[in-house]
């Protein structure tokens, strides 16, 4: 069954820390509550990977939880959208040299949008939803 | 038919959950619905801050201790730069002392307003989560305006602090103030006369005062069990020892100390108006000068590298003590670096916490402690990919090991 557009474009977000400073984490709950109220165009985090259109990656991916970032990802459903939220994620930022790195996100898994910042401010993580969205209209496109 | 083992049954959460803001692995001993024990295993955050730290210089440590945790940045930031003033003997400009004040109880504003908010959404009071994230955005444009981040400030520099708090600027935080003021009652009428909240979380999450003081608690989950403890009264630095700064007991507010986690909620609430008394108080006897004692970076990096010595740094970050100590060889990187964060005396509370509670209380209980886990999560021992434990007593002999390797 082919979704409706009104119900494609509501985006359901999950997010994954893959051992951040929490710095983006606040900015990413700040970016959904009522001075941006995203939920207004259908965009929300949700608990479960299951449920998810969009991935928020934050953090430059620790040691540990290389696994555990690989499991959940395969767990969301195509078409799925990643995003790396936060410079740490990107280049490895200032933790570049540590000892106990397996990132930056995008050697673990395929990465769509990156937000930079450290932190990105609700804006800019709302814009880079925004770009996850067309994204995800275009791959639909594609495999229709 | 064999008979299998029913009770008790073991529940795993984490480390990634929807509960758990930040990963941490929890592993759940049921007896039906009661938790009859609970063990976590924290670092899964685990960066090698201080291993990266022993191979840069102060200057760019302090970015580094910005990154420590993105909620209590200043108060790591301000611990590790206290700690290398006392070791380099760089006497820090009063101006200097008072900005820094400043900027750390506005974190402490939007840290705990932050956690007011989490801790109604743990509750399933989700539209109290938006009010107080709502009104916590004040706070954050006040931080903005006076650091140029919302996260992450790197306002404090070893020596002082990296940017002026002009006139113009006093307005905007006199607005912040009186508008929180105005606020605050409305805030503790929402949490602490709502029946909802009253249910979940009074008697729930008991730390007993005996408890809190075997565990070492800090900060408002030990004021809140009754322990008069607070770095800004027992042990005032910056511009502390100028100001009044009581500790905030539940007592004050309800007349008793049950050591639950509504007890926590009250500390916390009063303890935003209080910052907010010591921010004007700043702001109105802030003398007027430098802001650093060397503002030449180039200079600075000669000092550091030219000191010796060790020195300690605490401040009282929003979730307890944080405690930094540095020891300095006459090199640029310092040759020993050791963070124990707030979180880290904490986290310990959550065992007889959680103990012969139900298991749909276990999100407010854990979040009650305000944790921090990129805080905490400083060791990490890997061994040729084989994993071992040390017990207390071995980490202990380490220890030990390691101080006399050091006074060598």
């Amino acid at each position: 069954m082919k979704p409706t557009p009104s119900f494609n474009r509501s985006l359901w977000v999950y997010h994954f820390n893959s051992g951040s400073c929490n710095g983006c984490e606040i900015e990413i709950v700040a970016a959904i509550t009522p001075r941006y109220d995203p939920e207004r165009f259908g965009i929300k985090l949700v608990g479960s990977p299951r449920h998810a259109d969009v991935m928020l990656v934050t953090g430059p991916v620790v040691k540990k939880m290389k696994d555990r970032l690989l499991r959940v990802y395969s767990q969301i459903p195509d078409p799925k959208v990643v995003m790396c939220i936060g410079t740490c994620g990107i280049s490895g930022g200032v933790f570049y040299d540590s000892y106990n790195l397996e990132g930056p996100v995008d050697e673990v898994i395929p990465v769509d949008v990156y937000v930079p910042g450290c932190p990105p401010r609700p804006e800019a993580i709302i814009h880079g939803v925004v770009t996850a969205l067309a994204k995800l209209e275009r791959l639909e496109g594609g495999s229709a | 038919m064999s008979e299998g083992k029913k009770s008790p049954y073991i529940v795993p959460i984490g480390p990634t959950h929807p509960a758990l803001k930040e990963p941490v692995m929890f592993t759940f001993e049921m007896d039906g619905e009661m938790i009859r024990d609970v063990d976590f295993a924290p670092g899964q955050t685990h960066r090698g801050i201080e291993w990266m730290g022993m191979r840069r210089n102060p200057v760019q440590i302090v970015h580094l201790t910005d990154r420590i945790c993105g909620i209590c940045g200043v108060s790591h930031t301000l611990a590790f730069s206290r700690a290398v003033e006392q070791i380099t003997e760089i006497e820090v400009p009063e101006r200097a002392d008072y900005i820094r004040t400043i900027i750390a109880e506005f974190e402490r504003i939007q840290s705990h307003l932050l956690w007011a908010g989490v801790a109604a959404h743990e509750l399933g009071f989700d539209s109290l989560l938006h009010l107080t994230w709502r009104v916590r955005e004040q706070s954050m444009d006040v931080i903005e305006n006076l650091t140029g981040n919302r996260v992450n400030y790197g306002l404090v520099q070893v020596g002082g602090v990296r940017r002026d708090i002009v006139p113009e600027q006093h307005r905007i935080i006199e607005d912040c103030l009186s508008a929180y003021e105005g606020l605050l009652g409305k805030l503790l009428d929402l949490f602490l006369h709502d029946k909802t909240i009253a249910m979940r979380c009074r008697d729930v999450g008991l730390l007993s005062k005996e408890d809190a003081l075997k565990l070492c608690t800090v900060g408002p989950t030990a004021r809140a069990s009754g322990v008069n403890v607070d770095l800004r009264q027992d042990y005032p630095y910056c511009a502390y020892g100028d100001l009044d700064v009581r500790a905030i007991l539940p007592d004050q507010y309800a007349g008793e100390t049950r050591g639950d986690v509504y007890d926590r909620i009250v500390v916390r609430l009063l303890e935003v108006g209080q910052s907010c008394g010591i921010i004007r108080q700043c702001l109105s006897e802030m003398p007027a000068g430098e802001i650093t004692a060397e503002p030449k970076l180039a200079k600075l990096l000669a000092i550091c590298k030219k000191a010796r010595g060790e020195a300690i740094g605490r401040v009282e970050a929003p979730r307890g003590e944080c405690f930094h100590y540095v020891l300095m060889e006459g090199k640029e990187a310092p040759a020993s670096w050791k963070v124990k964060a707030s979180s880290y005396s904490n986290l310990m509370s959550w065992i007889p916490m959680l103990r012969g509670e139900q298991i749909a209380d276990i999100p407010i209980i854990v979040a009650s402690i305000d944790p921090c886990l990129s805080c905490t999560d400083r060791v990490a021992v890997v061994r040729a990919a084989s994993r071992s434990i040390y017990s207390k007593d071995d980490l202990h002999r380490l220890s030990v090991e390691k101080t006399r390797r050091l006074q060598q």
